[in-house]
């Protein structure tokens, strides 16, 4: 290898990236979008989910119970409903998720027999949102029921302990606020690494080709190293300046905590991007035409990055075959690295497991991307 | 100027490449020396510009070997990259860099020494006629000054075997001048080209010639040897109606070829007595009164046309 190729190689590239606008705009302009985009637009939170109240009794209790949605701030009620078709149309037209029904009787069954049924109906079409509503509901009624049973020994003259009670304090670790964006940003670091860096390499390559200067190049003594290396090097630097502002964002804009080393996280967003930009050289070598390089990129780096890297979806709820698959989903390595490092302040020592996953995969990309460019036309 | 003399710059021995079932060179001899142009003409298709190709060690050839400046090419062909340049017939220069930015670019790919990068750059924009333009974007430069720029890019390192693919197609008569200009003076300092080209005039003015028909050198000689070697002679048949004119001699007995140019009949004849009067005879039964008839110098065309068979026209 020859410093002054190789340095001339990294010098003529980085002017073409400074010139020519639409490769600017993807490096400098897209991770703010895809920062504002994923950082507010994607929350597994479900807060003021819509519901409707078909109350038949409308006594002091069954409006007590019914206020309490509300206060919650889990819930908020958009519709009193008078009569079941009411509430057919109510959940037709998607006025709301949940409908609750009180039944006529209720307070003279729960005096009766010390036990009540309450209705309520689910809009199970998006089965996530309304698992959580059921969850949330079933919260709320565990706090009815605590206060019926409190209201009861108060009447009686009962002293709580005398009633047998398992009392469960839960308290939550590492994101104690249990908001879901502070789980989701780390990740989109991931994200915007995998879809700029990718787009970015995978076409410097198709695009010499396509546009004639490839011929010329190989006719000098340039090296496939040089090409290679001169090739990486200025992406590198573009997707470390992305992962900053990336980073700067989530603490100081989405207020996530950041808990680990920076050196860890800067040693852990490298690996990753030789990867991601390694794969971006390899199909641009791979494919001599700008369209399908790009469409190949997208593929085998932002889909696994959003969909089996565990940045939306869990890893340990996949089946079994699929949780098997995603050892070689390499964006697992980094989006559970950055959350341990985000969230639970993670050392090196804590996370060797995921880095050597990031080493070997960074090794054997950069290998296979320094052996994949041939000096010649076919 | 005879390439036998001296040891070859350049040596081809049945140097082949098909494209799946096509033969695109086949079994292609010839030795270069130093200081000559070396001219590769013949219609699209002959297999000139996949020759250039190989030549510049970019192709990888079926069979057949190529030494430049005593270096396989196809052994070493990084080895021989040093010692050649390679201007490829679509402009191969990054339109998004300027003028200079170019040029040092391939400075450094060839290790030029710095303080020489600078002195040879500016002198050969000087000869090239772009200095002034140091700072434009190539890809802002008309199609003339681009392939110019191509010549100042492949020569900043001085190289031993120049190759140039149809490098004036598509340039004005001013910047072919400057172009041809150049090439005159590396010749004179020992370098060895090797161009391809479609205009007959600069076949004129290379020291010899290659004529690729189908993949295949059918004949390579200095254009005078071609001349000589056409077989038959020539004359000129001027007349206001030189297509009707070529039409009533085309069939005619001892007519070995008749080629329209421009305003006149090239007309090759065999070398039997009284062909020009038989040729008036004909033209005048064909209601031709107005032709002339006299003998006609041999252009590189007449010969391409003749030796390589004619076809369409």
């Amino acid at each position: 290898m020859n410093l002054r190729r190789l340095s001339a190689m990294v010098y003529k590239e980085g002017l073409q990236i400074l010139r020519d606008p639409r490769s600017l705009a993807i490096a400098l302009v897209m991770p703010l979008m895809q920062m504002a985009l994923l950082g507010y637009g994607v929350s597994l939170d479900i807060k003021h989910v819509p519901i409707c109240v078909y109350d038949q009794e409308m006594s002091q209790l069954s409006r007590s119970i019914t206020q309490r949605f509300d206060a919650a701030g889990w819930f908020s009620t958009v519709r009193t409903l008078g009569s079941q078709s009411e509430l057919s149309r109510a959940m037709d037209g998607g006025t709301c998720i949940a409908a609750v029904v009180v039944p006529v009787d209720f307070s003279r069954r729960l005096a009766a027999t010390g036990s009540a049924p309450l209705q309520a109906v689910f809009d199970a079409t998006d089965v996530n949102t309304s698992n959580i509503a059921q969850g949330y509901l079933l919260g709320v009624l565990a706090d009815v029921n605590a206060r019926i049973a409190a209201d009861y020994r108060d009447a009686h003259g009962l002293r709580s302990a005398s009633l047998g009670q398992v009392d469960l304090q839960a308290s939550t670790w590492f994101n104690e606020t249990l908001d879901s964006r502070n789980f989701i940003i780390p990740g989109v670091v991931a994200v915007i690494l995998a879809l700029i860096g990718a787009q970015l390499t995978s076409l410097t390559v198709s695009r010499e080709w396509e546009r004639g200067t490839m011929e010329q190049l190989i006719s000098t003594p340039v090296t496939a190293l040089e090409v290679m290396l001169g090739k990486l090097i200025p992406y590198f630097a573009v997707g470390m300046v992305d992962a900053g502002v990336c980073l700067a964002l989530a603490v100081y804009w989405f207020d996530v905590p950041f808990r680990g080393a920076l050196s860890t996280l800067a040693v852990a967003t490298a690996l990753f991007s030789l990867v991601i930009l390694g794969i971006g050289y390899l199909i641009s070598v791979r494919f001599r035409s700008q369209l399908a390089a790009s469409q190949i990129a997208l593929l085998v780096t932002l889909m696994p990055t959003t969909l089996l890297s565990g940045y939306t979806f869990p890893i340990d709820q996949m089946p079994r075959p699929i949780q098997l698959a995603t050892l070689v989903v390499y964006p697992r390595y980094f989006i559970t690295i950055l959350r341990g490092i985000f969230l639970k302040g993670s050392t090196l020592a804590d996370l060797w497991q995921p880095m050597l996953g990031l080493v070997a995969f960074a090794a054997a990309i950069v290998w296979l991307a320094a052996i994949a460019f041939r000096k010649w036309l076919d | 100027m005879n390439a036998a003399a001296d040891a070859p710059v350049v040596r081809v021995r049945g140097l082949s490449k098909r494209f799946g079932t096509v033969r695109a060179v086949h079994s292609v001899d010839f030795d270069v020396g130093s200081g000559e142009i070396f001219g590769l003409v013949g219609p699209d298709g002959a297999g000139k510009t996949t020759t250039m190709r190989m030549l510049a060690g970019v192709m990888q050839p079926d069979s057949g070997s190529i030494s430049v400046d005593g270096i396989d090419v196809r052994g070493d062909p990084e080895l021989a990259k040093r010692r050649l340049s390679y201007m490829p017939q679509r402009f191969g220069l990054y339109e998004d860099l300027t003028v200079r930015e170019n040029i040092y670019f391939y400075a450094e790919l060839f290790s030029v020494p710095r303080r020489e990068r600078t002195e040879r750059g500016a002198e050969l924009l000087r000869a090239a006629g772009l200095d002034g333009f140091e700072n434009r974007l190539a890809g802002q430069l008309s199609g003339g000054m681009k392939q110019k720029l191509g010549l100042v890019c492949a020569l900043i390192h001085t190289p031993r075997v120049l190759l140039l693919d149809e490098p004036t197609t598509g340039v004005d008569p001013v910047s072919r001048r400057d172009f041809w200009a150049i090439l005159y003076r590396l010749r004179e300092s020992g370098v060895c080209i090797l161009m391809a080209t479609a205009y007959m005039d600069e076949a004129e003015r290379c020291s010899r010639l290659a004529l690729f028909h189908a993949g295949e050198v059918r004949h390579c000689d200095t254009p005078q040897g071609l001349k000589a070697a056409m077989p038959g002679r020539l004359l000129a048949v001027r007349t206001a109606r030189p297509r009707a004119a070529r039409a009533a001699i085309a069939g005619l007995a001892g007519v070995l070829g008749a080629l329209l140019m421009g305003d006149k009949v090239h007309v090759r004849i065999d070398g039997a007595e009284g062909r020009s009067a038989q040729l008036l005879a004909a033209l005048r039964a064909a209601g031709i009164d107005d032709a002339t008839v006299e003998p006609a110098t041999v252009s590189i065309e007449d010969v391409f046309v003749a030796l390589l068979g004619e076809r369409g026209s």
